[in-house]
């Protein structure tokens, strides 16, 4: 019976949501409980609907398994959009304060929401499918476990539902980008393991003798995440039917565990990963070979040996000890040149295909990814330093650094990637439009710049005015005058958003018209085809 | 570079790779972690602190909830401007009882690491309740339900008792009063001594101005009124705290 052990497995798992939401000791736990029961319970029906008694057709085991990896490329569309379009909600919430629908849609609970949402639900799924579709095909092996991969993507998409309602609820262990309370958490480990398990079991099976580059960045990605995703959710709970644990650790040391994660969760979530999707995607997009097989060695183990010292740039001049500050400041610094190096290998693997930047709008989005890599990797550094540091620190830039990493680099990167999976994935010959492909680029790029400046403005300037004195030597601005001050600049952010959002739905647009198996008809891009030459 | 050339030894061998990156990236954070958990510095001797009060723990736990980190930082850094501003700038001894930390990192609102004792407690819930009939040019949400939310007690000893299990040093005395504590702290008519004996410096009365109940906005007021009042700075050594 198809699905059988499945759906028994899912019943007994809705039911011990059930008595759970029955027997819970605090409110929140008692409604996050029927959350997951409706969505385990409303999951069984579905499969419970396309069961089947017939016997199940083998599977060819050279065939790829890209059923996970298809999935994997709605999913990221559907939570892009989501996790974009509550950015633009609370970016509006920032101008607008009365759009704030207390308690459930206060900014403070939306934030996470959005946070989670693009960096989790967005960035997790275009990793997940990306690295399920990479290492097949460079390993050239199926992946490894059977069915592995459909528990790794369903149980991900769980992950997502219950961390995004736990905000919502109230439900949260305040450590920014690893909210979920501590049963959501351990949910998670579960899932990657697993995770761990199909991708390092795909590779062990693999006919290629050397593992790929790409396939370097996705594994020490996939561990490291593990290693930072049990050490800093260490907590201990009120009660084990409640939704309320205490961190294991306090205050000084609390503040360092959670930047060494917070920051390595850019480190290796947002970079190593994306770095694994540019490792194959580029060179695959430009048909050429990776420029330095060497820099790509260097780059690598620099990379993740360096980044995970970054963490306490999070907390200079703070109570944490200087000499941790110090060290932190520094390896920040050295971390430039593994990321610059990184930088050069992509673009330059463009070398012999330059002319593909005026014809293909793909290549422009990968190529404009790196560079916002560059550029957000010369940033960061920059405001690792400590005097730089006692500006930024607290304001908007900070803000604004994070954005010009996520929307240009991490953002851009998988737009490119899921724009070359998808017509290969469902067999079509080309997408939909390329037209539609230049639009997303110039809207998103546009979006981004606007995004960016602003907060520059804005962060240097509310930094500026909280150290103010006037020539009595007393401070010129109260904290709610800075507040005001910020108002035009929040407004034009919402502006910036909203462009980069109405680029991502355009993209959501020609792929579903591409999955559907449409074709725009449309001129050829400029210079794609070589002009007639007249005869002598 | 023969290094270099030996490299392909890692790409042949999954496992290799494996454990190399995983080594390689765990010795960052044990350089820079570990030595916070045994440096006897890291944390300035001071005078005053305790553990949160019953109904302090359970205020903030509602700054948590409700995200206030997110926009309020609660770490004075040793700035002019910010001593000026927020007051002494803060010591890492004035979170040690602190799980998990609330430094924040992002200030759309000002610092609150000594908000305490600065407004009346119908200040805050005025401001909590409707923040722009108090400060015009403020962004920040309405937090009006928190005073029709009773605080939902079933036992609060289990909160203490997983603080002890974490290191908090509370006593058997103080999580058997959890609840009796819990309520004594926001009712004016309950005799207070046995919770005033517990925590030192704890703020006692009716926060949110409703005194038949012990509200969610009780608990948040009890909880902002005493940040950064704990420490007394008359007898700290500056010189002996920096590290």
């Amino acid at each position: 019976m198809k699905f059988g052990t499945e759906i028994v497995l899912l019943s007994l798992f809705a039911f011990a949501a059930l008595v759970a939401a029955d027997f819970g000791v605090d409110e929140p736990f008692r409604q996050h409980m029927w959350v997951l029961f409706f969505a385990v319970a409303g999951f069984t029906a579905i499969l419970l609907r396309n069961t089947e008694f017939k016997p199940a057709v083998p599977i060819n085991p050279a065939a790829y398994m890209d059923g996970p990896v298809r999935y994997g490329a709605i999913a990221t569309m559907f939570w892009g959009v989501v996790g974009m379009l509550v950015g633009v909600v609370i970016a509006l919430q920032l101008a607008y304060p009365d759009l704030n629908i207390e308690p459930w849609f206060n900014f403070g609970r939306l934030r996470p929401l959005h946070t989670s949402a693009v960096v989790f639900a967005f960035g997790g799924n275009a990793l997940l499918c990306t690295s399920l579709y990479v290492v097949q095909r460079t390993c050239r092996a199926r992946l490894f476990g059977g069915d592995l991969a459909w528990f790794v993507f369903w149980g991900y998409q769980l992950f997502i539902v219950m961390a995004a309602t736990g905000y919502l609820l109230g439900i949260t262990e305040s450590r920014e980008y690893a909210e979920p309370e501590w049963y959501v958490d351990l949910w998670l480990t579960i899932v990657w393991v697993a995770y761990l398990i199909l991708f390092l079991g795909t590779i062990l099976k693999r006919k290629e003798p050397h593992i790929y580059v790409a396939n370097w960045f996705y594994l020490s990605f996939i561990v490291t995440i593990a290693m930072l995703h049990v050490v800093n959710n260490l907590s201990m709970p009120v009660s084990l039917l409640g939704s309320k644990s205490y961190s294991a650790f306090s205050g000084v040391q609390d503040a360092l565990t959670q930047w060494w994660y917070g920051h390595n969760a850019v480190g290796f979530f947002l970079t190593a990963g994306f770095l694994g999707m540019m490792y194959y995607f580029v060179p695959k997009q430009a048909n050429r070979p990776v420029y330095s097989y060497r820099l790509s060695i260097i780059h690598f183990w620099a990379l993740i040996f360096l980044y995970i010292w970054a963490g306490p740039h999070h907390l200079h001049y703070t109570a944490l000890p200087d000499w941790a500050q110090t060290l932190g400041m520094v390896f920040s610094i050295m971390l430039w040149m593994p990321s610059w190096g990184g930088m050069i290998n992509g673009v330059m693997t463009l070398s012999g295909a330059w002319d593909k930047l005026r014809t293909d709008p793909i290549i422009r989005m990968m190529v404009m990814a790196i560079a916002f890599y560059g550029m957000s990797t010369f940033e960061g550094p920059m405001m690792a330093i400590k005097t730089v540091n006692s500006l930024s620190h607290y304001t908007d830039w900070t803000i604004g650094h994070v954005h010009s990493g996520a929307l240009g680099w991490v953002g851009m990167i998988s737009f490119g990637a899921i724009y070359f999976m998808v017509p290969k994935l469902w067999n079509r010959e080309r997408l939909y439009s390329l037209r539609l492909v230049t639009w997303h680029f110039w809207l998103a790029t546009l979006g981004i710049v606007v995004y960016a400046a602003v907060m520059w403005v804005s962060g240097v300037m509310q930094g500026l005015m909280w150290r103010e004195y006037d020539e009595q030597g007393f401070l010129v601005y109260s904290f709610a005058e800075t507040v005001a001050a910020m108002h035009p600049y929040y407004l034009m952010r919402a502006i910036g958003g909203a462009m980069y959002l109405s680029g991502a739905l355009i993209m959501a647009w020609n792929i579903a018209m591409t999955i559907f198996g449409y074709q725009r008809e449309e001129d050829p891009m400029p210079g794609s085809i070589p002009a007639l030459q007249r005869a002598r | 570079m023969g290094l270099i050339d030996k490299h392909a030894v890692v790409e042949k061998n999954a496992t290799l790779l494996l454990v190399g990156s995983l080594l390689v990236v765990t010795v960052g954070g044990i350089v820079e972690i570990a030595p916070l958990f045994y440096l006897d510095n890291t944390i300035e001797k001071v005078e005053g602190m305790r553990p949160y009060s019953p109904l302090e723990l359970a205020g903030r736990n509602i700054y948590m909830r409700e995200g206030c980190y997110l926009c309020h930082s609660q770490m004075i850094r040793p700035f002019r401007d910010e001593v000026e501003r927020y007051g002494h700038y803060s010591l890492a001894a004035e979170s040690m009882y602190d799980h998990p930390f609330q430094w924040g990192s992002k200030r759309t609102g000002p610092d609150l690491a000594r908000v305490g004792d600065r407004y009346s407690n119908e200040w805050h819930v005025q401001h909590l309740s409707a923040p722009r009939s108090v400060v015009p040019e403020s962004v920040m949400p309405s937090y009006a339900f928190l005073k029709d939310r009773p605080i939902e007690v079933k036992d609060f000893s289990t909160h203490l008792i997983a603080n002890t299990r974490v290191g908090v040093p509370y006593s058997d005395d103080m999580i058997a009063n959890a609840n009796i504590d819990l309520m004594a702290q926001a009712d004016p008519n309950i005799d207070t001594s046995g919770l005033e004996a517990r925590y030192p410096k704890a703020k006692l009365g009716d926060f949110d101005g409703n005194p038949q109940q012990v509200t969610e906005m009780d608990a948040l007021v009890a909880y902002l009124q005493m940040l950064g009042t704990l420490v007394d700075f008359k007898n700290y050594d500056e010189a002996a705290g920096y590290r």
